[in-house]
């Protein structure tokens, strides 16, 4: 700061940084991109270690013995699921009254903004079942909740049954001491929505649902179980919640623990661990397993049912039993094993999980980057805007009208607002005049607004409060979901930093197009089955595209995500103040 | 009367010679198979002793009496005390009303003769001493979880006054209930464990069940009808519900000895009574369960508002033991288990709402009568550290908005005491009455937080007090045989009983600091104030121009000389 006071060296640091801005700028860029990619390196990041020493040095032992039984309770649910042609909801209750739980049911109806085409469901209605045991001894302050979803079809079926062998088998032990709720859910995450807000008596996103008749106080932590097959290869741990929100690492780390102690294979994003991590295709695969973190967290929805408990501070993740053509083969018992010991541990905790870590980016199950790693990536593209920002101020001779620029932030932000109203408000009309699918209907009157604006003030300082909003825009996003902020600064900050009247017009356009909000996405969709090794054609990417933007918006509407309004609200304004800028006259 | 040598007396002569020394102690055990398939064990044990400890009256020589208990009764000059501790939760849908209910945790409520001045020290005092005799943390009842409830907590024993000044009541939600409870309480026992029912309570098999509570009510009784002199009561009751699921292996049992590993040989002998109750109610052809050894003793009673039929054995009478001397009650079901009860008033209580800044608290009070609708007083007491928004309280019924006839609020004051909010509120029948009330969580101190913080903090279970329609009143087409003439109009006596229903006790989360870093907390909040704060601060309020240097010795000579010749300066 003494370098500041003395206005001789202040004006040369300033000289300096106004003329090497662009090589500063570009060299940030460059050490940003270069610091993410090392985040995935092994020697760069920690390995996972267990922070909360209730669920540490406790042993428990997994006794478990029933799979055989549970898998014919769940061929049991499949039939009778068949037969009702949708959630077994007498069958249900009736057989949780038997394993000695005390057994509630929930109705609950919505109808979506708009059909879901990926889902076909417009008027949901549908029951969730749930079971309780009470704890004995215990005076219903507390609960755990292990939820497996009746999906239509055949899948999932060993989910139920195993949960009902697991609750007959529980209902014999003394040792628990915090209630256990035991759900099945229809409608997937609808029905955990409804379920979820009855339990806290919310309504966030209005949907119709029956008040809860039991609860179990408050929740500590939760488990979705989700399982097709009688054998399975290994067991995928989801974290990613709705918003991006993550649960504490505790909980990664008890599933990693009990995979290890109990010998089944473990996968976070659908990839196994490796062990040659100073090979290239044993780096690559960590990039990629992070970057499958990092798109998933992005999105902003729910990858699991887990995903809505995040909202009410209840740690929760998604098990997954997955059936692929390897030898290895686990059973059912294994699983509830598996489940068991998680449960016992997670029974034993005094406090919420709160000790471990709740931002972090996984490369492996093993490792984690913890937010102190990770956020210098964003720094570094952050300061990149407020480098610009200095260039301008610099520049500007005389002191600004800041009440100038209302006008195009204004008109921007209208735009803004009728990208998030319309779709949903034209959507019909839409497809009444249009013979397109109602998924394509949304997607073309959302991007239907390429609006150009000619307003005239001065360029730069339109620019300056430009760069300067998208620098707190990005910053506050980045906070709360890193990655989603970190995706958009990879895009956003080159267009914010290189845009000016004088450069040339058709290949700016172009590059402004490529890299606004709506091509990321484009990008992110085939990126996103790159990673996942199931690269599509782009027909079949331009469908998915499509399909992925209404999924967004039906998630906001469903659930709450703040993703659409985000983009819709304040990032897309945000281009169309640099698109003003390049149009310059 | 009573001597040294009487005492040893007792244990050889009929125990009916401590009746004539003004002291009674009687025992007892109800056994209730529940629906579920779980079975109930209240044991009652009654002390009576004609002695007045009112108005500083010295009373020095016990015999049945415990005294430790009796030095407190006059000390503190209490006239009525209740405490209670409890592990669980009582489940009403499943197991029907209890006899004496109780929150979980611990529970004292006392009402003190008016001759006290300072109500509030010798309540503290008083609360010491008991967690002594209890070996419990009672320690920590203070200003900040006492309340003085205006209506809900009447005397129990005889006497006029009901001036809730000396009223105290307190719960401690967080209390844990296990074995150092236990031994003092068998301490207070004439028989100790030794002798009697008492055998029966091994801690090892009570607390293993699914609920456990053991309370002591002291309180002043007449002596006989005409009431001119008091007497004092000493009730031990201790009630434990076992469940069929982890303690019968599923199976469909129960016995004695399966349930507290003893069988019985003799009475206390210092009992005048020694009994042991059957609940067969819904038994009467012996189509759900099966008892053995059978006796043919029946008694009925009204309890809770519904006429009960028992098997009596009592244990005084050699007869009941049998030949191998020994009794082992085996009670075996012969129906599965039934669906949940509908009993006639429950409750329930719950945290709404997300987040750490506010939140809802609403507690629902069902009525499940079919068509009479009934009072019942409800207190709240909320430590202070939830902010009620009092003006947000709502009581709604089917709908509708359900005005409370009578409402005592008396808001917190931080650190120093908890709302208490008492109201008298009329649930229509077949209803569900919902009564919200908004709160905000407040930041506490950072020395204020228990050491435990991410756990939560806890809020009391509301008590529920109500005068509820008995089912014997609403009998009245009787398939009983009772004479025409006796059933037209209800019995005033049997019309309806007294119920108290607890929910369950509420546990929050405060919004809390990281206490695991306050090191970097400190270090990072005095850099960004002493470098960051402090450098930017002089940056922008201070203005620079740049300063001529200063002449050298030699010209400022010649300035000075030239000054004084009247000529300009260098």
């Amino acid at each position: 700061m003494g370098l500041l006071s003395d206005p001789n060296r202040r004006r040369a640091l300033i000289s300096l940084l106004t003329r090497l801005n662009s090589p500063i700028c570009v060299v940030c860029y460059m050490a940003g991109v270069a610091w993410f990619m090392g985040l995935a390196f092994e020697p760069f990041t920690l390995r996972t270690y267990m922070s909360e020493n209730a669920m540490g040095s406790t042993m428990v032992e997994e006794r478990f013995p029933a799979g055989e039984r549970a898998l014919t309770t769940g061929r049991e649910f499949s039939a009778h699921k068949k037969k009702a042609g949708g959630m077994p909801v007498d069958w249900l209750v009736k057989t949780m009254q038997a394993r000695g739980l005390e057994v509630f049911t929930q109705r609950f109806s919505r109808k979506l903004p708009f059909p879901d085409e990926n889902k076909e469901r417009y008027m949901v209605k549908g029951t969730n079942v749930y079971g309780i045991l009470r704890a004995p001894r215990a005076p219903r302050t507390e609960a755990l909740v292990l939820s497996a979803p009746c999906t239509p079809g055949d899948s999932n079926n060993q989910a139920v049954g195993l949960l009902l062998g697991l609750a007959q088998y529980f209902r014999n032990q003394i040792y628990w001491a915090k209630d256990i709720i035991f759900l099945v859910n229809e409608h997937d995450l609808i029905g955990m929505q409804a379920w979820l807000e009855g339990y806290h008596h919310t309504n966030t996103t209005g949907m119709d649902w029956s008040p809860l008749q039991g609860r179990g106080g408050s929740i500590q932590a939760a488990l979705s179980l989700e399982l097709s097959s009688d054998v399975i290869t290994s067991m995928d741990l989801v974290l990613e919640g709705l918003n991006g929100q993550l649960p504490n690492l505790d909980l990664a780390n008890l599933f990693y623990a009990f995979c290890q102690k109990i010998g089944v294979l473990c996968t976070i994003q659908g990839k196994l661990q490796r062990n040659d991590w100073d090979s290239v295709s044993g780096y690559s695969h960590s990039v990629q397993t992070m970057m499958l973190m990092v798109m998933k967290q992005a999105s902003g929805r729910p990858w699991g049912d887990h995903g809505l408990f995040l909202r009410y501070h209840i740690e929760a993740a998604s098990i997954k039993g997955i059936n692929s053509f390897r030898q290895y083969k686990t059973d059912v018992t294994t699983i509830g094993r598996l489940l068991e010991g998680m449960y016992r541990k997670l029974n034993n905790l005094l406090e919420r999980l709160h000790q471990s870590y709740f931002f972090y980016l996984m490369p492996s199950l093993s490792h984690f980057v913890s937010i102190g790693y990770y956020m210098p990536a964003f720094g570094l593209l952050a300061v990149i805007l407020l480098l610009r920002a200095l260039d301008l101020w610099v520049q500007l001779v005389s002191s600004p009208g800041v009440l100038s620029v209302l006008t195009p932030l204004v008109i921007s932000h209208l735009t803004g607002v009728a990208l998030y109203t319309l779709p949903i408000q034209f959507q019909e009309m839409a497809v009444e005049q249009f013979p397109v699918s109602e998924t394509e209907a949304v997607v073309l009157t959302a991007i239907g607004y390429n609006v150009f604006l000619f307003i005239y003030i001065g360029w730069r300082v339109l620019k300056l409060v430009a760069v300067l909003y998208l620098a707190v825009l990005l910053g506050c996003t980045a906070l709360i979901n890193f990655s989603l902020g970190f995706i958009l600064a990879l895009t956003l900050v080159p267009v914010a930093a290189f845009v000016t009247p004088h450069v040339p017009k058709v290949l700016s356009a172009f590059i402004l197009v490529i890299l606004s909000p709506a091509c990321t996405l484009l990008f992110s969709v085939f990126f996103f089955q790159e990673l996942q090794e199931l690269p599509v054609s782009f027909q079949e990417g331009w469908l998915l595209y499509l399909s992925v933007i209404s999924q967004g918006i039906l998630d906001h509407f469903l659930y709450g995500s703040l993703v659409y309004p985000l983009i819709a609200l304040l990032v897309y304004p945000c281009w169309l103040l640099f698109w003003n800028i390049l149009f310059w006259k | 009367c009573a001597t040294g040598i009487n005492m040893q007396a007792a244990h050889w002569l009929a125990p009916r010679m401590t009746r004539q020394c003004g002291n009674d102690f009687q025992e007892e055990l109800v056994i209730r198979p529940l629906h579920s398939g779980d079975i109930y064990a209240s044991f009652q044990f009654r002390t009576v002793w004609e002695t007045d400890f009112m108005r500083g009256n010295k009373v020095s020589h016990y015999r049945l009496f415990p005294k430790s208990l009796g030095q407190v009764i006059s000390k503190f000059s209490v006239r009525e005390l209740h405490i209670s501790f409890t592990q669980g939760y009582w489940r009403t849908m499943q197991w029907g009303q209890p006899f004496q209910p109780s929150p979980p945790g611990a529970e004292l409520w006392v009402w003190f003769q008016d001759s006290v001045t300072d109500v509030d020290g010798t309540w503290k005092e008083l609360t010491n001493v008991l967690s002594g005799i209890f070996c419990a943390s009672l320690n920590f009842i203070d200003s900040t979880n006492t309340v003085q409830p205006s209506a809900s907590f009447k005397p129990l024993g005889i006497g006029n006054e009901t001036d809730h000044r000396f009223l105290r009541y307190a719960t401690l939600p967080r209390e844990i209930v296990c074995t150092e409870n236990l031994t003092p309480w068998k301490k207070l026992l004439p028989c100790g464990s030794k002798a009697g029912l008492a055998v029966l309570l091994k801690s090892e098999k009570l607390f293993h069940s699914s609920f456990h509570s053991q309370a002591v009510h002291i309180r002043p009784v007449c002596q006989d009808w005409q009431c001119k002199t008091t007497s004092w009561e000493l009730r031990q009751t201790l009630n434990v519900v076992f469940d069929l699921h982890n303690s019968a292996q599923g199976k469909r049992e129960w016995s004695l000895f399966k349930m507290f590993s003893r069988t019985l040989t003799e009475a206390c002998p210092l009992a005048s009574s020694s009994k042991i109750y059957i609940d067969i109610t819904d038994n009467p052809q012996g189509e759900q369960f099966e008892v053995s050894p059978a006796t043919p003793l029946l008694s009925q009673a009204v309890v809770l508002g519904d006429r009960r039929t028992f098997s009596v054995y009592d244990l005084t009478q050699q007869i009941t033991f049998g030949t191998v001397r020994s009794l082992n009650l085996l009670i075996r079901w012969k129906s599965s288990e039934g669906d949940m009860l509908r009993p006639l008033l429950h409750a329930e209580r719950y945290v709404a709402g997300y987040g750490l800044q506010t939140g809802e608290i609403h507690t629902l009070m069902y009525n499940n009568h079919p068509y009479r609708s009934f009072p019942v007083l409800l207190l709240d007491s909320v430590p202070w550290y939830l902010r009620l928004y009092i003006h947000t309280l709502t009581v709604t019924s089917k709908g509708k908005d359900n005005k409370p006839s009578y409402i005592h609020y008396q808001p917190s004051k931080d650190r120093l005491r908890p709302h208490l909010l008492e109201m008298l509120v009329q649930l229509p029948p077949n209803s569900v009455t919902e009564v919200t009330v908004q709160f905000e969580r407040a930041l506490l101190k950072w020395t204020e937080y228990t050491p435990d913080p991410n756990h939560g903090f806890y809020v009391g279970s509301s008590v529920i007090s109500s005068l509820v329609p008995s089912i014997v009143a609403m009998d009245t087409n009787s398939t009983r045989e009772r004479p025409l003439f006796s059933s037209f109009f209800p019995c005033k006596e049997e019309s309806s009983y007294f119920v108290r229903v607890y929910t369950e006790p509420l546990l929050v989360n405060l919004p809390t600091p990281d206490f695991s870093m306050p090191y970097n907390v400190i270090c990072l909040t005095c850099t960004v104030v002493a470098v960051g704060y402090g450098s930017l601060y002089n940056l922008l309020t201070r203005s620079f121009q740049i300063e001529e240097p200063s002449p050298g010795l030699a010209k400022r000579i010649a300035n000075i000389i030239r000054k004084m010749r009247g000529v300009p300066p260098l």
